[in-house]
This record gives structure tokens, sequence and C-alpha cells, in this order.
């Protein structure tokens, strides 16, 4: 059994029709890449498992135990954390207050000051500009803030929409780098996509959205010699 | 050059800037003639800005709730003035009756915080009420449905407490150790106006804490920012939203017994209106949303009250000018909303995300 299944799932947005029968699974341990072009539905795909809307069809199920009942707000409890698109950082709180509410759900305050101080090991950054208000970080710094935050919640499965998004290349890197490490200390990672190409380098498995469908799903390597998806993605001829 | 700058501006510009001019010089003037013809001594004027600042802080306590709530919602409660009115009628009832008993007179402090926590637990509850029933089923409806709403339940309140008490005024019993004068800075001071305006300011400091320190109020920070990423952390954004109308409503509520304290008499039906409409003016003036700027706005709206008949409408020979308060109240609400409608601490309007 898969930790995460998604079993046909259809999204909407008023009478839009966003997710037309989506399905995809993460194995324990894996990163999984959903790579696709704008609009395909990524982002919706990854607001529709960590609770904030819901499917009309299909379901959602992690480690056997069907998600449906539960709201966005209890599905911290039970291990899925998300970076948000745009990073949705907390603008007028420091960088610290934004990794507290990374920890909103756990009491455990002794474990919450070594967490920071490990996030702070990841980002050294962060832990320089500690009392800064968040709003006025880098873009690359606002990212690693919202990793960080949402590894403050000790998450089991970490969605990740776009980390690479508006950054250096060598940011991009350091970024990439990171989930990989987050993901050698056993947190499992779904990662959505533009940048295909580092996307299904550091990635187990990937999936390949069109308009609200899934067409494609094969191992990173095999992926990445496809012949429609060099052309639609990698934008090789 | 000259003529492309005014080519730019356009006729409302100009309309806004000559009133704005307007409104500065016939302020300038006012106040030029009060101070040059020395009409009032300065005990005169520190009576009226310890009154000022009295009243001031009592505003402050109300525009507390319209300014949480917005922060939160983007939502102007119009119905908080009832809510202020529903703790301080409900309230007025139990004074008397402490007064009857002389457990007023025996133990005023126990029996003044018995009345202001009786009053908040009755503005907090009519608060929920309302969010519960009225607001929270319009949160997703555009903006000017729950407005209406809240108009509306203004009304059912009003009229609720009037059917049940009936129209006649009530008045507050006289507290005997909070008669008499204390001297500040050397001037005789009514003991009332000093202990309200502490007591609220320590209300304030105490919102001031709740909202910046501790973990309930971070996440009440967290929902006014971006609800969608406070439900991925793990807060409940309904129970947040409850937390902040019950928060209002109880500084609401206390507001109503430090009114009580200080002007006894007027506790009726509609007694919520005026102040309603003065504490939004006061969070309006501070920055909508912004605490601190309630705070602010409150204590200066309550001086420019106090102060602004006496030392501008008089000199600009305005007979009775006393009697012009709410005006004065009014036209700064006016002015501040063609002139700087963020407020003094606000960030503008148009950048939040609504
Ligand atoms: N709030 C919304 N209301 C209506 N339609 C929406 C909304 N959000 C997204 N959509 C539509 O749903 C579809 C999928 O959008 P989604 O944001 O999931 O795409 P995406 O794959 O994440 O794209 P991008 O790479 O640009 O982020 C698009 O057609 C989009 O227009
Ligand atoms: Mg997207």
């Amino acid at each position: 059994m898969a930790m995460l299944e998604v079993k046909d799932i259809h999204t909407y947005y008023g009478n839009i029709h966003a997710l037309k029968g989506v399905s995809l699974e993460v194995n324990q341990g894996e990163i999984v890449t959903l790579i696709g072009a704008n609009g395909a539905g990524k982002t919706t795909t990854l607001r529709t498992i960590s609770g904030l809307l819901k499917p009309r069809q299909g379901s959602i199920s992690l480690n056997g135990e069907d998600l449906h009942k539960y709201p966005a707000h209890e599905l911290v409890y039970k291990g899925i954390a998300m970076v948000p698109e745009g990073r949705g950082v907390f603008s007028k709180m420091s960088v610290q207050e934004n990794l507290e509410m990374g920890a909103y759900h756990r009491n455990d305050k002794a474990a919450i000051l070594s967490d920071m101080d490990y996030i702070f090991g990841l980002f050294p950054r962060l832990k320089e500009r500690r009392r800064q208000v968040s709003g006025t970080l880098s873009g690359g710094e606002q990212q690693m803030l919202a990793t960080g935050r949402a590894l403050m919640s000790r998450p089991t499965l970490l969605l990740m929409d776009e980390p690479s998004m508006g950054l250096a290349p060598i940011l991009v890197e350091g970024i990439f780098d990171t989930i990989e490490a987050i993901n050698k200390e056993g947190t499992t990672v779904l990662l959505v996509e533009q940048n295909a190409l580092m996307a299904l380098s550091i990635a187990h498995r990937g999936y390949v959205l069109q308009t609200g469908q899934m067409v494609l799903t094969d191992n990173a390597e095999k992926l990445k010699k496809n012949e429609m998806v060099q052309k639609a993605y990698l934008g090789i001829d | 050059m000259f003529k492309k700058t005014l080519a730019r501006l356009s006729w409302v510009d100009i309309f806004l800037r000559v009133l704005q001019l307007v409104a500065a010089i016939v302020i300038v003037y006012g106040l030029v003639t009060t101070f040059t013809t020395a009409r009032y001594s300065s005990e005169q004027w520190a009576t009226l800005a310890f009154a000022g600042l009295a009243q001031g802080s009592i505003y402050a306590l109300i525009a507390l709730g319209y300014t949480l709530v917005y922060g939160i919602l983007l939502m102007i409660n119009f119905a908080h003035g009832e809510i202020y009115m529903a703790g301080a009628f409900s309230t007025v009832f139990l004074a008397m009756y402490f007064d009857r008993n002389g457990f007023l007179a025996s133990n005023p402090l126990v029996a003044i915080i018995v009345l202001i926590l009786f009053s908040a637990a009755i503005s907090s509850g009519i608060a929920i009420l309302l969010e519960r029933i009225a607001y929270r089923p319009l949160r997703n409806a555009p903006r000017l449905i729950p407005l209406i709403t809240a108009i509306g339940a203004s009304f059912l309140l009003q009229y609720t407490f009037r059917g049940l008490f009936g129209s006649q005024f009530r008045s507050y019993p006289e507290v005997s150790i909070l008669r008499g004068t204390w001297t500040i800075l050397g001037f005789n001071v009514p003991i009332v106006q000093p202990v309200v305006f502490l007591a609220a300011v320590s209300l304030m400091i105490t919102l001031y804490w709740y909202v910046e320190r501790t973990k309930a109020g971070r996440a009440m920070r967290a929902v006014s920012e971006d609800k969608a990423v406070a439900r991925l952390m793990g807060v409940d954004i309904d129970k947040v939203i409850v937390s902040t109308f019950a928060l209002g409503g109880a500084l609401a509520g206390a507001a109503g017994v430090f009114n009580g304290l200080f002007r006894p008499q007027g506790v009726f039906f509609l007694m919520g209106f005026f102040p309603g409409i003065k504490a939004f003016t006061a969070a309006v003036l501070g920055g909508i949303g912004n605490i601190p700027g309630a705070m602010f706005g409150g204590l200066l709206l309550g001086l420019i009250e106090s102060l602004g008949p006496n030392a501008v409408l008089e000199g600009l020979g305005i007979p009775a000018a006393n009697q012009l308060k709410d005006a004065i109240a009014f036209t700064v609400l006016v002015l501040i909303l063609i002139f700087r409608p963020q407020g003094i601490f606000g960030e503008r309007l148009a950048e939040k995300k609504a």
C-alpha cells in the first residue's frame, strides 16, 4: 500500500472543472514530482490533497486512512505539510514567528526549540534574520522560510508547490539539494515543478499532468528520456 | 512643464486640494482666534483634556472591536455599537442591585470588577451569537451583504432590548469612592477620569500583549494575513474568528461599564449608536485593522471632541459650541475618509487582499 493514494479525484472551482480524474501514488520515502504546463492543475492537486479544496468525486488516503472527513486544519496532525505556491510566508511576522507558526499544532516546547535549531542549521541565513519581518526577506530567503516552516510541523509527507519559482539558478540548486537532504532524513516529498529537468533529477518517479488529467507516469530516468516530456517540458526537440 | 502637471490633475483632485486647504485654514483660524483672545485658563483646558482622555479611552476600547474584526474578516461589524449597548444596558440592572444591597458601597472595587466581567460576558456572548448566526453563513458572500446584515442585526438588538426593558432612561449608581478629585500635574481632576483612563489603558495593553506575544494571538495574526496558509499550519480559523468577536465584544462590554462610571446617565436601548459610530471613526482615524491605531485613534478622537468646540469652533464665533461635539466626530470621519482613508497608521486599503 502506498503512503498517499489519490484516486480519480475531480475538483471544481465553481463551474470550472479543474481536475478531471487525477490519480497518483506516493510511497514512503520517495520524492515524486508532478510536472505540467501552466494551468494544468498542479496547484489544484496539492490544494486538494492538503484539504483546502474538497474533491467532488474520488478519494484521497494517507496510510490507508481516508482523508475526506478531515478539515484542512486537522491534516497537519496526520503528518501532511505544504509549502504553498508563492511561499505564503506571513509577511508581517518575524522569521521566528513564522517558524513557530509551523509548529502551531505541537505542544512539545523543548523539541520545538531543537527543531528550530535544526532549521537554522539547514538555513543559516534565517538564523541571522530571525527577528526580521518576513516581508522584507529576499525571494530565496522566503523560500527557505516557507520550507523551514513546513518542516517545523515534522511532516511525514511534504507537499511543495514550485519551490524554484522566481529564484536564480544557483539558489534553485540549493533548494533542490535541501529537498534531497530532507528526503534522506525520512520525509516523503511530493514536488510540483515547472523546472522539470531539475525535478526529475532528484525525484524517484514522476507524473505528467495535462489540463486536469494525468497523461503519463514513470520513473524519473525514463521520463527524462520520454520524447513527449522532452518536447513539452524539457525544451528538447 | 507646469501645464503638463496641471493636465494630469483631475478636477476631483483640485477640488479635494482646495477643500483640504479650506479645512486647514478654518481650523488654524479658529485656533488662532481662540488662543490670541485667551478665552480660557489653563485650568479649564486641563479639565477638558482629562475628560477627553477618559472619553477617548472608552472610544478606544470599542474601536478595538471594529479593528479586530476588520483585521480578520475585512468586514465592518456595524452592530458593534449595539454589542456595547447590550453589555452596558444589561449591567445597569446589576449595578442598581449592587447599589441597593450595599455591595457597591461596602466593597466597591470587587463590585466594579464583577460589573465589568458581567458586562464583558454579555457583550461577548452577543458578539459570538452574531458571528455564528448572522455573519458566518455569509462569509463567502459579496462584501455588501454582511454589511446590510450588520445593520439589520443592529435594529434587532436595539428593539430586543427595548422590548425587554422598555424605552426609559436608566442611570448607573454613583460610586462614592470615585467621587472627589485628585490633583494631577497641579490640576484638580475628578477621580473617575484617571481611573477609567488607566483601567482602559491596562486592558488595551493586555490585548496588545495577547495579540503580539501569545500563541493564540499569533494564530489570530496568521488568520488575518492568510487564511489558507493558517489552516495548513493547523489553525482552526472558525475558532479564531469566534474568539476575535468574543474579544472585541468583551472590550466593548468593559467600555460599557467604564462609560457608566464616567457618565452614569443615558442608559437606554439606543445608547450604542453614537459611541458605535464614534469608535468606528476612531478606528478609521487610526487605520482600520491596526490595533495600536484604534487605541491611538480613540484617545485622539476623545481629545479632539473635548477640546475642539472650545479651541476651534468658539474661535470661529460659533455659539454654543459645546453642543456640537457629535458634529466634530463626524466631521473628523468625513475628513479622514476624504484625505487619508488609510488612517494614521494604516496601509492603503487597496493593497489588502480582500
Ligand atoms: N481560484 C480559482 N478560481 C477559478 N479557477 C481557478 C482557480 N484557481 C485555479 N483555477 C483554474 O484551474 C486550473 C488549474 O489551475 P492550477 O493553479 O491548479 O494550475 P497549475 O498547474 O498550478 O498552474 P501554474 O503552473 O501556472 O501554477 C486553471 O485553468 C486555472 O485557471
Ligand atoms: Mg500552480
